[in-house]
């Protein structure tokens, strides 16, 4: 198999969970995951009873438009809800309010190190509940919770434009990047507040002269239930290959759902995906469009914050980094803003002043430093420490601890005759000789390394 | 005492002036309801405790009358079935927004009432739980789909009534039955909590004895409700306010006496008598010639307007249905009775793919021409009137001559209610041989309802007069 | 599907099973003939002129009509009330029979 013949068609769906405090079109508490019991979190509306009627909730639109101008989309200044029927236990009014023709954002892109990788659309959407398949007095039952139904979701389509597994999770780790440096979801694929759905094909590259156009493959098969970056990748990988396996033998792959089993690394038929399915879309009765004016489009994104790729330029230029340390700096927002946190503190106290943004970057990422583990004044004060003992000439620590050795007889003989306090008297004499100058460990170390005769 | 036959206006007073207590007021109806109930099929559901209820709210807008509600309203006290098995003893834990504020300002919920099983129809004879018959005449129809609301009225089995209007489903069973009933502009009054047939249609709304007593129900319900995207930040009129201020030259429009159905019937000529009155009280009739397409003061046939209601309608009844599975509340979808189940199948097949933009696309494209149609119309005219109904109620059984009977015995209806317009039945004949009535309908521009209210409490002062 | 104007036990079977409604073949029969005859007056919606007219979803005129986001603790329902009109629930969730995968 060559695999080089091949050109595989990948594109991706994502849904990412929005961190609102309020569900999307009604008032109930936005918390699926860490809700103490099931049902604890539904009114009218999201429990699809009679006469709920939905009310859409502004932060998530705002939410999602951020999202559109971080992925280069257009904003649509006209958008509605549309209804999407389809029957299911976790669908509790029989139809999901979405988006259909008039989504939110349209038109974006993502760079990636193997290419542009277009978005098809941004668009705003509410959750089901969720099920539980489980054996109640000795019968299979389903259970439902419906704490997540009306959770606002985020749908994320892009054009078929990834080729590899390896373009897919690099795509991903940007995407969840920049929904990070948003703040606006926990996008956590084990907490499930961000789901992924690639949908593979494979075409055979067609030699000498190009006919124009590139028709995409006749089938697609769709992979669900991957829980991580590395599982899309070993997944895509697997499925690239299969359906190679398949076209080789002059077939063509079925279009169908499979899934991923993450132990066997294999994906595995689910159901034969029939033609599109009759969503019966019409647009929502009881929300009014939502129409923004260029100067609300404007204001929101001001409010859009310095994006990962942007930072990184910047960090580069302003600081000196390195590229691969300032991919490392602003892997998250948290540790970009502290490295400035950290700069800004060097800036304004003169005996930081020689400590330099790259010592500071290195730090963080060698010592895996963070907010959390220390304060900026605690790092810039480990830094000067460090640096001081490295101005120190090891001859000089060697000679100064022998002199002290030398003078100090009475210490050095109570030291050995078990008062082991004493070493830290020792230590202040050697940084005296120093002039307060010397790693006050390593100093205390090689004392104690001399006094016991080793 | 006959103090069931009291209006709501007239209750109120004598309520305050201590002049008839909570108890006479409550027996007198409650006997009233014991003689009739069993044949009339009027209520599905009655609250033993209300004359309890309505003992402390003297001090309020409506002092503690006892209102009948139309089965489609959520009421945590009794059932609400929107008259389907599906529902059979629901009860909700939440409140409907309307009965909320109607409780608050003093209205007791004295029982359910029946209608076409969830509000899909013009005769009340789709209930699954038997049809309604008509007081006045009980071998006719009341109408529908708040017939048992309508009937209410006209039985005295109440002070007065709450129904719901998707097109017609308030004034066509008000005309039948003889009584006024006011469907409000769409966003007017909150739909929340009020179980959804056309979400874009539906209208709750007050159906009484007088047009007064209407007003005074408007204004208990009428405003807006944050839980309602669809209802209006506008503050709603006060009807009673004005509701004498003479009609004196209004401009008002007469309509579809020229449609084939119409013509030289006895409904035609009520209608013309109304015109004439009008006429006498210093107001301008024009008649406006009907028109097959849109065209500059003329009025566009209702014909269409037939279809366009079947095919929205029926989309957004088969989406508001969906949620009935069984599982959260209620049966499974094999209790829907047989008007339901083709409703829903229906709306299901003018959404699904390949059909969706023929019907439902071009249904409401022609909506569109309604609403430039009443919108150029209004320019000149106040109000315009016309027949509620094509004729007297039916007899029971003709609803199902026809799977679609209800769109055509409302088709006078459908035009103003598919553009969100304001209306109002008042009883306009009355047959003394069958004790059957003929409406008319009054209806104005958006957010207009003072104007209607104001004519049809002129015509009703005029005409209880003679 | 076949012509829009007459329908047949098949197109009504297909048509139940998107709006999940159990129909017996009588009842297919019944609902055939009244389709047939409601798309019929339907049909007359091509006599409109409708050329360059924009259809309307909504006849209020509203548009942004939002909320803040923030929790209405008094919307909410209780577990309780939640669950109380269920036929079946259990230690806190609705039940039904097991169900294969989701579309």
């Amino acid at each position: 198999m060559d695999l080089k013949q091949y050109e595989p068609i990948i594109g991706m769906e994502i849904h990412v969970e929005l961190a609102t405090v309020s569900k999307m079109f009604c008032g109930c508490k936005n918390d699926p995951f860490f809700a103490e019991k099931p049902n604890i979190h539904t009114c009218p509306v999201c429990l699809g009873y009679p006469g709920g009627l939905p009310v859409a909730n502004k932060k998530a639109i705002e939410w999602t438009i951020k999202l559109g101008f971080a992925l280069g989309c257009d904003i649509s200044e006209l958008s509605k809800f549309d209804r999407k029927h389809y029957f299911y236990p976790d669908l509790a009014k029989g139809y999901q309010i979405s988006q259909y023709d008039m989504p939110f954002c349209k038109n974006g892109k993502l760079k990636t190190s193997k290419g542009i990788v277009r978005i098809n659309r941004v668009h705003l959407e509410e959750d089901t509940g969720k099920l539980l398949h489980q054996t109640v007095e000795g019968k299979k039952k389903t259970l439902i919770d419906f704490n997540r139904s009306g959770v606002p979701l985020i749908e994320i389509v892009t054009e078929p434009d990834i080729h590899s597994g390896d373009q897919a999770k690099e795509f991903l780790k940007h995407l969840h990047q920049i929904i990070q440096y948003l703040d606006i979801s926990s996008a956590d694929m084990e907490k499930g507040s961000m789901r992924l759905e690639p949908n593979i094909s494979v075409r055979k590259i067609s030699k000498g002269k190009d006919d124009g156009i590139r028709l995409l493959p006749p089938y697609k098969v769709e992979v669900k239930n991957i829980n991580s970056f590395n599982f899309v990748k070993k997944a895509i990988d697997f499925e690239i290959e299969r359906q190679i396996e398949i076209i080789e033998k002059g077939e063509i792959p079925s279009q169908e759902t499979r899934g991923y089993n993450e132990d066997k690394g294999i994906t595995f038929s689910q159901r034969a995906k029939e033609g599109a399915v009759d969503y019966r879309y019409f647009p929502e009765p009881d929300i009014p469009p939502i129409r923004l004016t260029k100067k609300t489009i404007t204001e929101l994104k001001q409010t859009l914050p310095e994006l990962p790729t942007d930072k990184k330029n910047r960090f580069i230029k302003e600081y000196g980094l390195a590229d691969p340390e300032a991919i490392q700096i602003i892997e998250t927002r948290a540790r970009a803003d502290y490295f400035e946190s950290c700069i800004a503190l060097c800036e304004s106290e003169s005996k930081y002043k020689a400590i330099t943004p790259k010592k500071i970057a290195n730090t963080i990422i060698n010592k895996k430093v963070d907010g959390t583990t220390s304060s900026p004044h605690d790092l810039l004060e480990k830094i000067s420490i460090q640096s001081e003992s490295s101005n120190v000439n090891p001859e000089d620590v060697a000679h100064a601890i022998s002199s002290v050795l030398h003078n100090q007889e009475k210490a050095v003989n109570d030291y050995k005759n078990g008062k082991v306090t004493v070493v830290m008297y020792l230590v202040g004499q050697v940084k005296r000789e120093l002039q307060g100058k010397g790693d006050a460990k390593a100093i205390e170390e090689e004392l104690k390394r001399r006094m016991n005769g080793k | 005492m006959n103090l069931h036959k009291l209006t709501l206006k007239e209750a109120i007073k004598k309520l305050k002036s201590k002049e008839i207590s909570h108890k006479e007021l409550y027996t007198d109806v409650e006997n009233e309801i014991q003689k009739k109930n069993a044949e009339l099929n009027i209520y599905l559901s009655l609250d033993k405790e209300a004359v309890s209820k309505a003992e402390k709210l003297l001090d309020t807008p409506l002092a503690g009358v006892p209102i009948a509600v139309k089965d489609n309203f959520l009421t945590k006290e009794l059932p609400t079935t929107a008259s389907s098995k599906v529902l059979e003893g629901f009860m909700t834990p939440y409140e409907s927004t309307v009965t909320e504020r109607l409780q608050k300002a003093g209205g007791v919920v004295i029982g359910k009432t029946n209608m076409d099983a969830w509000a899909h129809g013009s005769s009340t004879e789709t209930s699954d739980f038997g049809a309604t018959k008509n007081p006045r005449n009980p071998k006719h129809l009341p109408g529908g789909s708040s017939g048992g609301s309508a009937a209410a009225v006209a039985a005295d089995v109440c002070i007065g009534a709450l129904g719901s209007e998707t097109a017609g489903s308030i004034r066509q069973p008000s005309s039948w039955c003889g009584v006024v009933g006011l469907k409000p502009t769409y966003g007017r009054v909150p739909r929340t909590g009020v179980v959804a047939m056309g979400s874009s249609l539906d209208c709750p709304g007050p159906i009484g004895k007088t047009v007064e007593d209407t007003a005074i129900v408007f204004n208990a319900i009428a405003g807006h409700d944050k839980y309602d995207s669809t209802s209006a930040d506008i503050a709603p009129p006060d009807l009673v306010k004005n509701i004498d201020k003479p009609i004196k030259g209004m401009k008002i429009g007469m309509c579809y006496l020229d449609h084939p159905k119409l013509k030289n019937t006895k409904v035609d000529e009520a209608i013309q008598n109304a015109g004439k009155l009008f006429k006498s009280l210093g107001c301008s009739v024009t008649h406006i010639p009907l028109s097959p397409q849109l065209k500059n003061n003329t009025i566009l046939t209702p014909d269409y307007a037939i279809s366009v209601y079947t095919v929205v309608q029926r989309g957004e009844v088969s989406s508001n249905l969906a949620r009935y599975d069984g599982i959260r509340f209620g049966h499974d979808r094999s209790f829907f009775g047989a008007e339901a189940k083709r409703r829903i199948m229906l709306g299901t097949f003018t959404l699904s793919k390949g059909y969706a933009d023929k019907y439902y696309i071009k249904a409401q494209q022609v909506r569109s021409l309604y609403i430039a149609n009443f919108h150029q119309l209004f320019q000149t005219f106040d109000v315009l009137i016309s027949p509620t109904s094509p004729g007297f109620a039916q007899e029971l059984g003709a609803s199902e001559k026809s799977p679609m009977f209800g769109e055509l015995e409302d088709m006078l209806l459908e035009p103003s209610s598919i553009a969100g317009l304001p209306g109002i039945n008042v009883p306009c004949y009355h047959d003394t041989k069958t004790n059957l009535y003929l409406g008319m309908n009054i209806i104005s521009d958006q957010w207009q309802e003072e104007k209607i209210i104001r004519v049809a409490h002129s015509f009703e002062q005029q005409t209880i007069k003679e | 599907m076949q012509s829009h104007i007459s329908f047949s036990n098949d197109d009504v079977a297909h048509i139940a099973t998107l709006a999940n409604i159990p129909v017996t073949d009588e009842e297919k029969t019944k609902l055939a003939a009244g389709f047939t005859i409601t798309m019929k007056v339907v049909d007359d919606l091509k006599k409109a002129d409708t050329t360059s007219v924009e259809p309307t979803h909504q006849v209020t005129a509203l548009e942004n009509i939002l909320r803040e986001d923030a929790v209405d603790e008094k919307r909410e329902f209780s577990q309780d009330e939640a669950l109380r009109n269920a036929k079946q629930t259990y230690k806190g969730f609705f039940v039904v029979d097991q169900v294969i995968d989701r579309e």
